[in-house]
């Protein structure tokens, strides 16, 4: 009992800690989102989705707001554990951790939790700035919503994990958000639906992951996809499964953190 | 409970880089002992301390902490268990109390009693005025106050400190060993690395010396000392020499024309010495060790086992 309670302790400090960490920085971290979505539903939404009518048989505004949610929770939730994790490597603060009787899966967790908040607050920033440029938004379905919007924060909070622990260099953690996933986002069905697509293009973007965590967020908002629900959520689910695992192991190993 | 607060038995340390850095260490430091962990640049003792810290994976062996196993149960061990790296590892963009209420924290303290505890362990260490300053902005002995704050805050048995007084200023030196006296007598067990050897010689209780992943000697302090054969003493006498005396069995030389340099082996009377320089006029108004005793003890181990 006094052992799980000093984990606890640990843990809610952690967490505590992650969560301070982003939120001193809100300029650098919270501002940014906002002001760029603001600009995406100006430009795309407002100026030009008139011009392009309706996807799916919903306004393009409308179609685009889920997936600019899931595409700044992607890249907050990512660059945020990542750039923390890696920071703490650098600054040899990891030792802070290391030596104190904190178990590996608290550590983990406590980073994945930064990661989240994170995500999940700047998703709620962006939800509401979309609703100045579409105030008449519903949720169709919000507890496929709230799920999704988690489950993707936990999911790339933990690739983010795995990229700073092999991180040696700040040129490593900026590698893979700026050439791996901001393609795979934009190429997700953020701004169209892959319907619109010829069959070639269309098949090879079913191989996108991001398809799916994009697809099945907007099915919880707007009750439209282009993917099987079930069968996304289900590889969500598995990944994050098997990216915990893969964290706890090159924990227990020391690989990227000790010696 | 075991009287020894650390045992490590065959420790070895291989890195991926193939380096051998430790041998098969066997190093027991009893309960209360305020120990000494020497050795040349890349000699292992950072890896030995990086093992029992957990910030390095071994390669074989044991290590106990106060009779706990730390493949068993390292959780309570580490517990027992505060280190003071070589290197600052705290962020410096956080202020001073964050930081050791963290630490406080992430030993499962809860926030009511850190926030205690941190105000008195600051205090202790001359810290507390500085307790809102970003740590970045400190000096570099207050860093090093700071990295001794963090490893006592949750009150160890056991404190492990790797060269806390490098790069330190002499006062703050001094005043860091008073403070790690006034724990070690209030029952912590002091392990320390330290290149200045003045440090070891006044501190310690007992030493042991690595090099090249091995340890050369395991002893007290005193028999460490006693087995030195020749000492190097530095008189100052009250008038100036052209050359120095000459006085049967002492080998004596000039370091200027009013100091003498001695070399006087263990067998040989000091009181001889000054005897005879009286009876030849010349008369010593002080006189100090040439230079650091077990600095020349080391040296002389270290150069045996090169060979």
């Amino acid at each position: 009992m006094k052992r799980r309670n000093e984990i606890l302790v640990s843990l809610i400090t952690l967490i505590r800690k992650e969560i301070k960490r982003f939120l001193r920085i809100w300029v650098q971290t919270l501002v940014p989102p906002a002001v760029t979505m603001s600009l995406y539903f100006v430009i795309f939404g407002s100026l030009i989705g008139p011009r392009i009518g309706t996807m799916d048989g919903l306004d393009y505004i409308q179609f685009m707001i889920p997936g600019l949610i899931m595409m700044s929770v992607i890249t907050n939730s990512y660059a945020n554990v990542v750039s923390s994790f890696y920071s703490v490597k650098f600054q040899k603060s990891i030792e802070e951790l290391l030596v104190s009787p904190m178990p590996n899966w608290a550590i983990l967790v406590g980073f994945i939790m930064g990661g989240v908040s994170r995500g999940v607050l700047i998703g709620c920033i962006v939800f509401c700035v979309s609703l100045f440029f579409y105030p008449s938004f519903t949720i169709v379905n919000p507890l496929l919503t709230i799920s999704v919007l988690f489950l993707t924060a936990i999911l790339f909070s933990l690739m983010g994990f795995i990229n700073a622990i092999f991180a040696d260099s700040f040129d490593d953690i900026s590698i893979i958000p700026t050439f791996v996933l901001t393609p795979l986002i934009y190429l997700g069905g953020v701004f169209y639906s892959i319907n619109i697509l010829p069959d070639l293009w269309r098949n090879i973007s079913m191989a996108n992951p991001m398809l799916y965590v994009v697809n099945t967020f907007r099915e919880g908002m707007l009750g439209v996809s282009d993917v099987s629900i079930p069968f996304a959520l289900s590889m969500i689910i598995f990944f994050i499964a098997g990216l915990t695992s893969a964290c706890l192991f090159l924990l227990h190993r020391g690989v990227g953190t000790r010696q | 409970m075991s009287q020894f607060a650390l045992e490590i038995t065959d420790l070895k340390k291989t890195y991926d880089s193939d380096v051998v850095a430790l041998k098969g260490i066997n190093l027991s430091v009893k309960e209360g002992d305020f120990f000494a962990l020497l050795g040349p640049n890349g000699a292992g003792k950072s890896s030995t301390i990086g093992i029992i810290a957990s910030l390095v994976t071994k390669s074989a062996g044991k290590v106990k902490i106060f009779d706990i196993d730390t493949d068993e149960n390292f959780a309570e061990a580490k517990r027992l268990l505060g280190v003071v790296s070589q290197e600052i590892n705290f962020n410096n963009f956080e202020k001073v109390i964050d930081i050791v209420t963290t630490q406080a924290g992430f030993y499962g303290i809860p926030l009511k009693d850190s926030k205690l505890k941190t105000e008195i362990t600051l205090k202790r260490l001359g810290l507390w005025e500085k307790r809102n300053e970003q740590a970045r902005t400190l000096s570099g002995g207050f860093k090093r106050r700071l990295m001794i704050a963090k490893a006592l805050i949750h009150e160890p048995k056991l404190l492990i400190l790797d060269e806390p007084t490098a790069g330190v200023d002499i006062e703050l030196r001094r005043e860091m060993w008073e403070f790690l006296k006034e724990i070690n007598a209030q029952g912590t067990t002091i392990i320390l690395t330290t290149h200045y050897l003045e440090e070891a010689e006044q501190l310690c209780k007992n030493i042991a010396i690595i090099d090249h992943g091995e340890l050369i000697e395991n002893t007290s302090m005193k028999d460490l000392l006693s087995r030195l054969d020749v000492q190097g003493f530095l008189l100052d006498i009250d008038r100036s020499l052209d050359q120095p005396p000459s006085i049967p069995n002492f080998q004596i030389t000039l370091e200027d024309p009013t100091t003498l340099n001695v070399a006087i082996k263990k067998d040989q009377s000091i009181n001889h010495l000054f005897d005879q320089l009286s009876a030849l006029g010349i008369n010593v108004s002080s006189m100090r060790n040439e230079s650091n005793r077990l600095e020349e003890m080391f040296i002389e181990m270290v150069k045996k086992n090169l060979t």
